[in-house]
C-alpha cells in the first residue's frame, strides 16, 4: 500500500485517537459537571475548580475529530451532520450553556451563582445525552424505527452515566475528605450504569448488524476478542472495589479509579473500532470512498505529525502546572 | 413557511455574527494582556498587575463564549452547506485543521495556565503563557482569514468534474486579498479591543473609582487607538483598491454606482432602488468616487449594469459600507480629541468619559459592518466564481431549521444580554473595592512604592471625581 492509499487509514486512526482523548479528557469535565453538588456551595466550587484550567483545551479534542471527519471524510460528515441533526443541536447548546455558565458563575453577583451553577449543569448533562443519542443512532445506522428510538435513548442514559464514572473517579484523584467519599459513592453508582451500557451495546450491535454478528462470533476472532471483554469488565471490577473502600489510607492509589476508566474507554473504542473498520459510517460508506483528495490529505497530515506531539507535550505540561490535590480557583 | 435556503443564510449570518463579536476582542486583547504584563515585569510596579488582573477576567469571559459559538460554526458546514465541503472541501478542510492545529489548541491550552497558574508558575514562564495565547488568537485569524479570502478571491486550485483540488498551497493561502483582508481584520480588532479597554475604564472612573488601574488602562486603550484608526484607514483603502482590481462588482455596490461611468461621484447618501436599478435622495460629492478608487478625476468606474444578475444585493453592502466609514471616523475623531486632553490637560471632563462609555462597542458596529460589506459583497456566490451559494445549500426540511435558527437566537440573546450585565457589573465592583486590594502575590506592594516607580506621569487625577 503506497503512502497516498494508506492516507484515508491515517486519518481514520487519527479520529479515532482524538475522539478517545476528547471522551477522556472532556469526559472528566463533563462528568464533574454531572455530578455537581446539589447542597454544598464550598463542595461546589471545590468541582469546579478541579476542572477549571482545563476544560476548555479538553474541549478542543471534539473540534479536532469533527474536524479530522469534516478534512478527510468530507462526505460522512455531511451524511453524520444530516441525519443527526437535531441531537447535533442540543450537543451544541449544551456545550454552549454550560462553557458560558463556568464563566459567568465566576464573576456573576453572588445570588446568579445558585442559577449559573444549575445551568452548568443542564449544559452538561444535555452535551453528554445527545452524545449517547448520537452513538446510539450511529451504531443502529441512522435507522428510522422506534426500536433505534428507544436503543439511543439507552444509549444517552448511559454514556451520561459513563461520564459521570470518570467525572467521579477524577474527583477521587483531584479531592479528598467528604468530597471524594460522596464523588466515589456517585462514581459507583455510574459505573454500574456505564456496565449496563456497555452490554446493551454488546447484544445490540450483533443483533442489528449481521456483519458485526459475524466478525465477533466467527472463529479465531472470537477467541482472539476474547481480552477486549474481559479487561473491560476486570477494569471495573477493580474500579468499583477501590471506590467502596474510599478513602483509602495516605489517599492510597488515587488515580487507580481515573486511569482504570480511561482504560475502560479505551477498550471500548477498540472494540467499536474493530467492528466496523473500515466503515466510516457503518455498513454504508467506506472510508476509502469518502476521503478527501490526497494532496489535501498529504498536506494536512505533515501539519498533524509535526504539531501533534508537540500539542500532546503541553497538554501534558499544563497537566502537571496543576497536579496534586485541587486548591481554590483564583485569577492569576 | 420560509424555505430551507433562506432560513440557513440567516443562521450562518446570525451565528458568524454572534461569533465575530468575541474574538474580534480577544485577538487584540491578548495582546494588551501580554503588554500590562510586560510592563509589571519591567517596572514591577503593581498597577500594571492590576491592570491585568481585571482584564485577564474580562478575557476569559469573552473567550469563552468565542470557543463555544466557535464550535458551532465547525458543526455548521456540515448540518446546513453540505455543498461546501462535498466541493471546496479540499481547499477548504486543511485550512480549518491548520487552524485547529496551530492556533485552536495553544490558546486553549495555555489558557489554562494563563488564567489560573500564575501562583504555580514563575513569573517569566506565566508572561509566556499569556505571550502564546496572544500568538495562538492571532493565528487562529491567520487560517480563518485565508480561508475567507480565497472564498473571495480562489486562486492556486483546478476544478475537476466541479470540485476544487488543491495545486499550489503558497499560492491558495497567499491570494490576492489576504494579505489586506488580514491587516484590516487585526486592526478592527485592536481597534475594537482599545474602545472596550478605554470605554470601561472610563465607566469605571465615572463611577467614582480614583484608583490609578482604570486611569493607566485608560491610557492604554485611547493611545493605541489614536496609532491604529490612520492605519486601519490606509489599509482599509487598499483593501479598497484591491477589492476593485479583483470583486469590481463589489464595489460598485459599495458605491451604489449602477451605470459603468467616468469621473464618478462618491455618494455620501442615498437609497439605492434594486428594482428600478438607480438610487434616490442621493447627496454626492462629484468625481471623489473616481478620485478615491482610479487616483484620477476622470477615471472609469464599473458599474453594476456588467454585472447583472452576477452582483450582490446592493442596499444591504451601501448601508453596511457607510456605517462603517461613519464609525471608523467616529473613532478617529474621538481617540485623537481624547488623546490631546490626556496629553495637554492631563484631566477627562465627564462628558469625555461618558463619550467614551458610549463608544464602547462602537469596535463591534465597525467590524460586523465590514464584515456584511465583504461577504454580502460577494454573493450570489459562496466561492467567487467557482461556487454559488445556492449550490451549496442543505436539503434538510426547513422546520428543522427553523428550529434550530430559534433556538440560537433565545441563547444568544441570553447570553448577550448576561455577558453585558457581567462587563458592567465587573467594573461597577472593582470601582467599588479599595486600593490595594492584591493577595500575597505582591507582598512587597506598599503605598511607599505606589510613586515613582516608571510611572510617575500616570499619577494624575484623570476623571472629575478623582
Amino acid at each position: 500500500m503506497s503512502f497516498e492509499q494508506a492516507l484515508p487509514y491515517i486519518f481514520l486512526l487519527l479520529m479515532a485517537l482524538s475522539i478517545l482523548i476528547y471522551a477522556i479528557l472532556d469526559g472528566f469535565d463533563l462528568g464533574v459537571g454531572i455530578l455537581l453538588h446539589r447542597s454544598s456551595r464550598t463542595h461546589r466550587n471545590q468541582m469546579i475548580a478541579s476542572i477549571g484550567p482545563f476544560w476548555d483545551a479538553n474541549e478542543t479534542w471534539l473540534v479536532l475529530a469533527v474536524g479530522i471527519l469534516l478534512i478527510a471524510f468530507p462526505t460522512a460528515h455531511s451524511i453524520f451532520l444530516r441525519e443527526l441533526y437535531i441531537p447535533v443541536l442540543f450537543l451544541i447548546l449544551g456545550l454552549i450553556i454550560r462553557g458560558v455558565a463556568f464563566d459567568f458563575r465566576a464573576k456573576a453577583v453572588t445570588k446568579y451563582q445558585n442559577l449559573w451553577d444549575q445551568v452548568f449543569r443542564l449544559g452538561s448533562i444535555l452535551a453528554t445525552a445527545s452524545q449517547g443519542f448520537m452513538m446510539g443512532a450511529y451504531v443502529t445506522g441512522f435507522e428510522d424505527s422506534v426500536q433505534a428510538f428507544l436503543f439511543s435513548c439507552l444509549s444517552a442514559i448511559c454514556i451520561t452515566a459513563a461520564y459521570a464514572y470518570i467525572g467521579g473517579a477524577w474527583l477521587v484523584l483531584k479531592t479528598e475528605g467528604e468530597l471524594q467519599q460522596y464523588a466515589a459513592r456517585k462514581a459507583r453508582t455510574a459505573g454500574w450504569f456505564t456496565g449496563l451500557g456497555v452490554l446493551s451495546i454488546c447484544v445490540a450491535n450483533p443483533l442489528i448488524n449481521p456483519q458485526v454478528a459475524e466478525r465477533w462470533f466467527s472463529l479465531p476472532a472470537a477467541i482472539l476478542l476474547l481480552p477486549i471483554p474481559l479487561t473491560t469488565f476486570s477494569l471495573m471490577l477493580v474500579v468499583d472495589y477501590y471506590l467502596k473502600k474510599v478513602p483509602w489510607n495516605n489517599d492510597l492509589g488515587c488515580w487507580i479509579p481515573f486511569t482504570a476508566v480511561a482504560g475502560v474507554f479505551f477498550m471500548c473504542l477498540v472494540g467499536l473500532a474493530y467492528s466496523y473498520y473500515p466503515y466510516v459510517i457503518p455498513n454504508k460508506l467506506l472510508a476509502v470512498d469518502a476521503a478527501s483528495s490526497s494532496k489535501s490529505l498529504s498536506f494536512v497530515f505533515y501539519g498533524v505529525a509535526i504539531v501533534l506531539p508537540i500539542i500532546l507535550i503541553y497538554t501534558l505540561f499544563s497537566y502537571r502546572i496543576f497536579k496534586g490535590k485541587t486548591t481554590a480557583l483564583e485569577y492569576s | 413557511m420560509l424555505e430551507t435556503f433562506l432560513l440557513s443564510r440567516i443562521q450562518f449570518a446570525t451565528n458568524i455574527s454572534f461569533h465575530i463579536l468575541f474574538p474580534s476582542i480577544s485577538i487584540a486583547l491578548a495582546w494588551f494582556l501580554f503588554y500590562f504584563k510586560v510592563r509589571h515585569e519591567i517596572s514591577g510596579h503593581p498597577v500594571w498587575l492590576r491592570c491585568y488582573r481585571f482584564w485577564v477576567k474580562i478575557f476569559a469571559l469573552t473567550f469563552a463564549i468565542g470557543v463555544v459559538s466557535g464550535i458551532t460554526m465547525s458543526f455548521q458546514f456540515g448540518t446546513n452547506w453540505p455543498g461546501f465541503m462535498e466541493r471546496v472541501g479540499n481547499i477548504a478542510g486543511p485550512l480549518l485543521g491548520y487552524e485547529v492545529l496551530t492556533a485552536f489548541f495553544m490558546e486553549a491550552t495555555f489558557l489554562g495556565a494563563m488564567l489560573f497558574g500564575m501562583k504555580r508558575l514563575p513569573s517569566w514562564v506565566h508572561t509566556l503563557c499569556t505571550f502564546l495565547v496572544a500568538i495562538g488568537t492571532s493565528m487562529s485569524a491567520f487560517w480563518i482569514l485565508a480561508l475567507n479570502s480565497w472564498m473571495q478571491t480562489p486562486q492556486g486550485h483546478i476544478m475537476v468534474d466541479g470540485v476544487a483540488h488543491p495545486e499550489d498551497w503558497v499560492q491558495i493561502i497567499f491570494n490576492p486579498s489576504f494579505p489586506y483582508r488580514l491587516l484590516h481584520t487585526l486592526l478592527a480588532s485592536g481597534l475594537t479591543a482599545s474602545f472596550l479597554v478605554a470605554g470601561i475604564s472610563a465607566y469605571r472612573i465615572w463611577k467614582g473609582d480614583n484608583k490609578l488601574a482604570p486611569k493607566v488602562a485608560l491610557k492604554a486603550g485611547i493611545f493605541t487607538a489614536a496609532v491604529l484608526i490612520p492605519l486601519q484607514i490606509f489599509i482599509g483603502d487598499l483593501h479598497g483598491l484591491n477589492t476593485l482590481k479583483h470583486q469590481p462588482q463589489k464595489i460598485a455596490a459599495m458605491e451604489g454606482i449602477w451605470e459603468t461611468q467616468n469621473g464618478a461621484p462618491l455618494l455620501l447618501f442615498a437609497i439605492p432602488d434594486e428594482e428600478q436599478r438607480t438610487n434616490h435622495f442621493e447627496i454626492a460629492v462629484p468625481k471623489l468616487a473616481s478620485i478615491i478608487l482610479t487616483h484620477d478625476s476622470n477615471g472609469e468606474v464599473k458599474g453594476l449594469n456588467e454585472f447583472e444578475g452576477e452582483h450582490p444585493p446592493v442596499k444591504a453592502v451601501f448601508f453596511s459600507f457607510r456605517i462603517m466609514i461613519g464609525v471608523g471616523l467616529l473613532m478617529l475623531i474621538v481617540s485623537w480629541l481624547v488623546s490631546w486632553f490626556l496629553v495637554t490637560k492631563k484631566t477627562l471632563q465627564k462628558k469625555t468619559l461618558l463619550t467614551l462609555v458610549s463608544m464602547s462597542f462602537s469596535g463591534w458596529v465597525a467590524t460586523l459592518a465590514g464584515w456584511y460589506v465583504t461577504e454580502i459583497g460577494r454573493q450570489p456566490y459562496l466561492v467567487s466564481g467557482v461556487l454559488k451559494t445556492s449550490e451549496a445549500v442543505t436539503n434538510l426540511p426547513p422546520s428543522n431549521v427553523l428550529f434550530s435558527l430559534i433556538v440560537y437566537v433565545i441563547t444568544y440573546t441570553l447570553i448577550m444580554v448576561a455577558f453585558l450585565h457581567t462587563i458592567f457589573y465587573m467594573a461597577r465592583k472593582s470601582a467599588a473595592v479599595p486600593e490595594f486590594d492584591l493577595s500575597d502575590l505582591n507582598s512587597g506592594t506598599s503605598l511607599t512604592n505606589y510613586k515613582g516607580k516608571g510611572v510617575n506621569s500616570n499619577n494624575q487625577p484623570i476623571g472629575e471625581s478623582a
